[in-house]
């Protein structure tokens, strides 16, 4: 993981404009934007920008104002504060029906009394496009989202799949600049989710469309987009490729949000060459390395995901970390859970503190499976910790 | 799913039987008797037409009941367009000041006693002079019957997913198309039911139309309240007869509009 790029995932703003991409303007810059409900703050003087092209996530618990946000960019909502510009334009007086954005609704709001053919073909009548032209154009999207055949249909004729794709067709029919999708998969099962998912990349791929999906499910953010957005309370606090997100959160916050992580407080006692010894209350000492930013701290939090965490009966064979340092704990498992592909461990440790591995299941005959109540070693490298400053 | 089974027990049945008998046996009375070829009212004498025959040509009761039509037709139009209007402005519209003072007077003729809407309307008749006839009874029952249309009417728009407007508006219609090409054909079984009541209100109003009608201008019900007070007369329940099958039509295609309505409600709902 020496490879992964942390410049650009400073929390609160977004890096500032390096000189190449200054020369072409984002395709969206969302500039100081706020937006009061009474006296709730959805949105608090938000700045983003976002690159033609780019399919970009909007992740965040629900109520944090991801589609507030969204709903801005859409025009159904106006700004207290701040400026949307699109291509360069302030679009904050442009009406929802004369921009050139569209949107997927999470629940589709598919017209329940025109057929597929005319819910597709809705926007581009209002659009004054000949007729020909239009029966071209909706046959294009039909075949594009796999639905030949059902034109005729009504969408209360019509599958929860069946429906988002013409939702989907139908919010792409006038080929916008950007298209929102507000929580698209949230309403299909699991398995028709992740076709589905790969369907839209591969979707957003061949229109070259910018794509900004609002979503509360970390998984897909991670799984679809170029980069992730996190919001809390109305502001970001985070964006990133999915990877930096993932390996580098920039705060304890994140790194509980965007996937599971072991934490142990501490206080950093030595550095050297790029090493920290953070002396931890439950896990004791700590070797940290210190990859891409200096500790300016000096109490910190030290992070360790589950899958980082190897358990073993000995500890680590000699060669196994390298050259890195190792960090060995004493534990006992407590709680074992099968799920298929990994199984995940509690371990207890001496001090009370319980250290969460997950480890993938490589072998059929799991000869290796600990159980509850045997003692083992948890280890991980000091490469894999992260330090966060509280 | 676990879906409760009603059985159907000697018990129920008795109960249904005995509630529809309440409900409708003296419907079923008038009806029979309607076709009595007997003078008197309540002696048997034989299935006869004799009775409708004699309704229509008896034109004082022809007319009534062209009149009754005629009122019912327009006040239901005058009410259906200005109650469809308030459902909107309510459901819709910004919340302006006063918007719930507004709601409740609009609703106020639902709790009011006939006999004081009747009578305060022929006061407003009587001060502004003006003669009484077809158009006052007209505007009686457009007051009346309005606030029925704007509560059907009301329901189905907040029922109604807001999203749709917005996707409409989002696909490039300004506020107005979005609401022609989108809300307009989802409330329209919603307006069809809402003018059925408003016609049915109106033919069947006696207090309203009695403070607010002319000389020589009786509503159906009118006419047959004034002929029952000389003694009831079987031409009577000929004319309820026909009245009868009138509503029962009515009321058939209401609910199934509203059924339709239903339906398309559901498919708009979020899943």
């Amino acid at each position: 993981m020496r490879d992964v790029t942390l410049g650009e995932a400073s929390a609160e703003t977004v890096r500032p404009l390096s000189e190449a991409a200054a020369l072409d303007m984002p395709l969206l810059r969302i500039e100081g934007v706020a937006k009061s409900f009474g006296n709730f703050r959805a949105v608090d003087r938000l700045s983003l920008d976002i690159r033609a092209g780019e399919f970009f996530a909007l992740l965040g618990p629900s109520g944090c104002g991801k589609t507030t946000l969204l709903r801005m960019l859409a025009g159904f909502e106006t700004p207290d504060e701040g400026r949307i510009l699109l291509g360069g334009k302030d679009i904050a007086p442009v009406l929802p029906h004369e921009r050139p954005v569209n949107m997927m609704f999470q629940n589709y709001a598919l017209f329940p009394h025109l057929s597929v053919r005319d819910n597709i073909a809705f926007g581009l009548k209002r659009a004054g496009m000949a007729r020909a032209e239009i029966a071209t154009r909706v046959a294009e999207l039909v075949a594009l989202v796999k639905l030949e055949g059902m034109e005729k249909r009504k969408p209360d004729q019509l599958s929860g799949g069946q429906r988002q794709r013409v939702a989907l067709a139908r919010s792409l029919a006038r080929r916008p600049q950007v298209l929102l999708l507000d929580e698209p998969l949230a309403a299909l099962d699991k398995k028709l989710r992740e076709s589905t998912q790969a369907e839209l990349m591969e979707l957003q791929r061949r229109l070259g469309m910018t794509f900004i999906i609002v979503t509360h499910d970390q998984e897909e953010a991670m799984t679809m987009a170029d980069r992730i957005g996190v919001m809390d309370a109305g502001r970001l606090v985070q964006v990133a490729a999915p990877r930096n997100l993932y390996e580098a959160p920039a705060s304890r916050w994140i790194a509980g949000f965007v996937g599971d992580i072991n934490l142990f407080d501490g206080q950093v006692v030595s550095r050297e060459h790029g090493r920290l010894t953070v002396s931890t209350s439950e896990a004791g000492p700590l070797a940290v390395s210190e990859l891409w930013s200096p500790v300016t701290k000096e109490i910190v939090s030290v992070a360790i995901r589950p899958e980082k965490v190897k358990l073993s009966r000995r500890g680590p064979a000699s060669d196994e970390g390298g050259s890195q340092a190792i960090n060995r704990l004493d534990g006992v498992v407590i709680d074992v859970n099968y799920l298929g592909g990994v199984t995940t461990y509690k371990v207890k440790l001496e001090s009370g503190a319980v250290v969460r591995s997950s480890m993938a299941n490589t072998a059929r005959l799991n000869v290796d499976a600990y159980l509850a109540g045997q003692r083992v070693v948890a280890w991980f490298t000091a490469d894999d910790c992260l330090v966060l400053e509280q | 799913m676990a879906r409760t089974v009603t059985r159907i027990t000697r018990f129920n049945m008795t109960s249904l039987a005995l509630g529809l008998a309440f409900l409708y046996l003296p419907i079923v009375i008038l009806v029979i008797y309607s076709f009595n070829a007997s003078r008197l009212v309540t002696v048997w004498g034989g299935w006869s037409l004799r009775w409708y025959h004699e309704f229509f040509n008896d034109a004082a009761m022809l007319e009534a009941a062209w009149m009754s039509l005629s009122v019912g037709t327009v006040s239901a139009t005058l009410a259906t367009l200005l109650g469809t209007l308030a459902a909107i402005g309510l459901a819709r519209g910004e919340r302006f000041r006063g918007r719930a003072l507004f709601s409740g007077m609009l609703y106020s003729p639902l709790v009011m006693p006939e006999v004081i809407s009747g009578l305060s309307l022929l006061l407003l008749f009587v001060a502004l002079n003006a003669e009484r006839g077809f158009w006052t009874v007209t505007i009686a029952h457009t007051t009346l019957t309005m606030c029925f249309v704007t509560v059907v009417v009301q329901s189905r728009l907040t029922s109604l997913d807001r999203s749709l407007e917005e996707a409409a508006m989002d696909l490039g219609c300004d506020p107005v198309r979005a609401f022609l090409f989108v809300t307009l054909p989802q409330i329209v079984p919603a307006i069809v039911a809402g003018w059925m009541l408003a016609f049915i209100l109106s033919l069947d109003d006696v207090v309203i139309a009695s403070f607010t009608t002319g000389p020589g201008s009786a509503t159906l019900p009118i006419r047959i309240y004034s002929e029952v007070r000389l003694g009831v007369k079987p031409e009577i329940n000929a004319i309820c007869t026909l009245v009868i099958a009138l509503i029962a039509v009515i009321i058939v295609v209401a609910s199934f509009a509203s059924k339709l309505s239903g339906a398309r409600g559901e498919s708009a709902a979020p899943l």
